[in-house]
């Protein structure tokens, strides 16, 4: 890993700590009566705060999650360079778009 | 000496690192099918609820309380990597990385207590 995903990796990590505290919070709370569709989508839809939190969550974790499948597919499989680079864009970008497509599902009135 | 070579692999701190790298892994398969599972409301709520409710299966509460531990236990371990990496270091990392793994566990139990 050079230095510059070395920083984005730790820079997203340290972004990430308090939101997956909160997240884990929002989990534990939203399975209180057991999870209905009805009612998380009351809390989120319209609301601009969840729209920045969830937003922020998955452009720093497409960023974070795609550095470390690149360290493990460089680490662990034959795959040269070129194709590890292009596996964990490719993956990023997957995780981006599905993530930030999910966000719009749930905030967008 | 394949004894030695892996006599590593007994430290506490290794099996932190292969939890963290394992943990990290699993969130990044776990993660598209979540979006996916979420971005059902696109179509409507009747749809998320319906599937909301095929996850009420013992199997998939299962998978879920194993998914809290995992994410725990990573939030955990990569504190305390940015730690070591930004502070002054500090003795008693095996038993820091023990607490992390106890601290996963104890979360995994109480969402177990929460959706059985």
């Amino acid at each position: 890993m050079n230095v510059r995903l070395y920083l984005w990796q730790r820079a997203t990590a340290a972004v990430m700590a308090p939101l997956v505290v909160v997240h884990i919070a929002v989990i534990f709370y939203a399975t209180r009566h057991g999870m209905s569709a009805a009612d998380i989508l009351s809390r989120t839809r319209g609301s601009i705060a969840w729209a920045a939190f969830y937003g922020l969550f998955v452009s720093a974790v497409s960023i974070h999650a795609s550095i470390g499948v690149r360290n493990v597919l460089s680490e662990w499989t034959p795959l040269n360079e070129r194709s590890v680079d292009a596996c964990a864009v490719f993956f990023g970008l997957v995780l981006a778009v599905l993530g930030l497509r999910a966000v719009a599902a749930v905030v967008l009135p | 000496m394949i004894g030695r070579a892996a006599k590593h692999r007994d430290s506490a701190l290794w099996i932190a690192a292969m939890v963290h790298r394992v943990s990290g892994l699993a969130l990044a398969i776990f993660l598209p099918l979540h979006f996916l599972a979420l971005g059902l409301a696109l179509e409507s709520e009747a749809r998320l609820e319906s599937f909301l409710r095929w996850s009420d299966q013992p199997l998939v509460k299962a998978a879920e309380i194993a998914l809290v531990f995992l994410f725990t236990a990573h939030l955990l371990g990569g504190l305390r990597i940015l730690v070591i990496e930004n502070f002054d270091w500090r003795d008693g990392q095996k038993q820091l990385a023990t607490l992390a793994a106890a601290l996963s566990a104890i979360v995994a139990f109480a969402f177990l207590v929460r959706v059985f």
